[in-house]
């Protein structure tokens, strides 16, 4: 993981030296001189070599130290920091949700096959995939919060201010951000069931009198999950960018919406720490996975494997 | 050139056209099994058609506003509508239809030429070769895909051209893998060995012998990644860093959509719908080809 996190961080800080646009210029402004453009090109550390401003910008980094926003001066880390709390209520919400119907459809499609059950599970986990978020989103505001009226349209209330409130603006956009890896979800959990149900050990659990029940969920599930564990590091992944979608399409105040503002502003000092968090969130969730993958699954040692 | 080589060997004739045929029929075949095969190739078919046709399809110029007719109902004049400058929504999608596919086209192109060279020197040749790029396409892989071609977009600057390449660059690890992981199983067989032994060179036994044993699984992946590009795309477009105004292309105009949606909501319905169309279509389409090629493979 570190090689991999030492390459990536390169990567970005690559892409952020090909940017359009002289940082000093942009910080200037009008008041560019050639003497004061060379103390602030200077300051920035722009005038080093390469290897050295990339080390010097990885230090930073490491003390939390992500630069100024071109836009108004501030430190990003506090309007990131300002910002995170909504996102991480809105991606753990999308995330149980997805997992919540992934499960239950999954299950009940892979015990119900050729039902309407099994036709629906099918449908929604091919269409679920297909379907841009933001296009789902303007869908659910229209119907949902312009025309019944059930939920307010967008933006964000805190928990602690209305909890009713917080509810009822979360629900439309953790449902929107959810669909992606609920679609997937129930996929592999459907197909991950209905191989092991064909499995020796599932007909001797029954043959010993066990309840269906117990069968599927006790005997058949826990194996079943071992590859969608797999999936919830890429399922994070999606949450990770689907929110600068969905929180765009409903106005909510997470790092997602203030990347994508900052593009259009050019504000890419924003932009390029909260794709560095994404990067990092992303990696330390993969990171869990593969511990989890080994916890659940005996059989896969990564220490034996190496030795 | 298949004349030449009739006249030059009339024996070869035949035998290619035998050669055809059954080609022919083994699609056929093939078809009539899966016919999801058939639909949604038929479905992609009809969507090019409608790219490539689309000056004679569309009833007015994707480009022409209007003044007099900001966000008016869909109509048999305008069957889905105005935008908000007045500009026909149906022939906005229809031309939406060259950008989509042509990014497809591009994005998979790009990932396929660059992951699949790549892929097959790390397994072919292995050693420093492998470990160096492996670890290149992993650091790639850390980023969650979109936001890569976030990151690469904002880099290169907002343009078709460069959301096209972003899409592109974010799926050479996909085809990196795959022809790594098939050459790596393929170079065990013995008639690479065996081809090694009676002196063909490295570029022969990968472009003659390793290359058409891993086909298969490549062009089921180029027709899933098509249905990705255009997804990746559309989110570049929605949140303004893709294709530029005033290029008719789906995601930017949702975006648009998005803005009035109280006075004009369906006005998304179009574009929304061509986006969902296409990339099911595509992804669909890879999973029924898998099906056809490998059985083995099939999930549900």
């Amino acid at each position: 993981m570190i090689p991999v996190a030492f390459l990536a961080s390169v990567m970005l800080f690559l892409l952020l030296k090909l940017t359009p646009g002289d940082p000093v210029l942009i910080m200037l402004g009008e008041k560019a001189t050639a003497q004061n453009y060379e103390a602030l090109r200077h300051d920035l550390g722009l005038d080093q070599p390469y290897p050295v401003q990339y080390a010097r910008w990885v230090s930073h980094v490491m003390e939390g130290d992500f630069g100024k926003s071109i836009r108004n001066g501030a430190p990003v880390k506090d309007e990131i920091l300002a910002r995170l709390p909504a996102t991480l209520q809105l991606g753990i919400a999308a995330l149980v949700l997805s997992l919540a119907v992934a499960l239950t459809l999954g299950i009940l499609s892979a015990v119900f096959r050729r039902s309407p059950v099994g036709f629906f599970a099918t449908a929604f986990s091919q269409v679920g995939v297909a379907v841009p978020g933001f296009f789902v989103g303007l869908v659910f505001i229209y119907v949902f919060a312009l025309s019944l009226r059930w939920f307010p349209p967008g933006s964000y209330t805190a928990f602690g201010d209305d909890p009713s409130q917080w509810l009822r603006r979360l629900i439309l956009p953790a449902v929107t951000l959810s669909l992606f890896g609920a679609a997937t979800q129930t996929r592999f959990i459907r197909s991950g069931l209905l191989d092991t149900l064909h499995q020796d050990y599932i007909r001797t659990a029954r043959a010993k009198g066990f309840g269906e029940a117990s069968v599927i969920l006790k005997h058949a599930l826990r194996n079943a999950l071992i590859p969608s564990v797999t999936l919830l590091g890429l399922q994070i992944g999606a949450i990770l960018e689907g929110a600068f979608i969905v929180e765009s399409v409903f106005a909510w105040p997470g790092i997602g919406r203030l990347a994508v503002q900052s593009l259009g502003a050019r504000d890419y000092p924003i932009v390029q720490a909260v794709v560095l968090l994404a990067v990092f969130v992303f990696l330390l969730a993969n990171l869990l996975v593969d511990i989890a993958y080994a916890y659940l699954d005996p059989r896969i040692s990564y220490v034996r494997s190496r030795s | 050139m298949s004349a030449v080589a009739a006249e030059s060997k009339p024996i070869a004739a035949p035998a290619r056209l035998d050669e055809q045929r059954r080609r022919a029929e083994r699609l056929w075949k093939a078809c009539r099994r899966y016919p999801r095969l058939l639909i949604f190739g038929a479905i992609i078919g009809v969507l090019i058609l409608i790219g490539l046709f689309a000056p004679i399809i569309a009833p007015y110029d994707p480009l022409q506003t209007a003044p007099s007719q900001v966000l008016t109902q869909p109509s048999p004049a305008h069957l889905l509508g105005t935008d908000n400058i007045g500009r026909d929504q149906f022939s906005r999608v229809i031309y939406g239809a060259r950008i989509s596919l042509g990014v497809a086209v591009i994005a998979v192109t790009i990932a396929l030429t660059f992951g699949m060279s790549m892929g097959l020197a790390a397994g072919y040749v292995g050693g420093w070769v492998d470990q160096t790029l492996s670890r290149v396409v992993d650091a790639m892989l850390a980023f969650p895909g979109v936001l890569l071609a976030i990151a690469i977009t904002a880099a290169l600057g907002p343009s078709l051209r460069n959301a096209m390449i972003a899409v592109g660059i974010i799926q050479i690890p996909v085809y990196f893998r795959l022809a790594r992981a098939q050459v790596l199983q393929v170079r065990e067989h013995e008639f690479v060995t065996a081809a090694a032994v009676i002196g063909a060179s490295r570029p022969r036994i990968l472009g003659r012998h390793i290359m058409p044993n891993i086909a298969n699984p490549l062009i089921v992946a180029a027709s899933i990644s098509s249905s990705t590009s255009i997804l990746a795309l559309a989110a570049l477009g929605f949140i303004g860093i893709g294709p530029q105004p005033p290029d008719p292309d789906w995601g930017s105009m949702i975006n648009t959509a998005s803005g009035v949606l109280g006075q004009a909501p369906w006005l998304s319905f179009g574009p929304g719908l061509a986006i969902f169309i296409t990339v099911f279509s595509f992804s669909m389409l890879g999973d029924a080809m898998r099906d056809a090629l490998d059985p083995r493979l099939r999930i549900n």
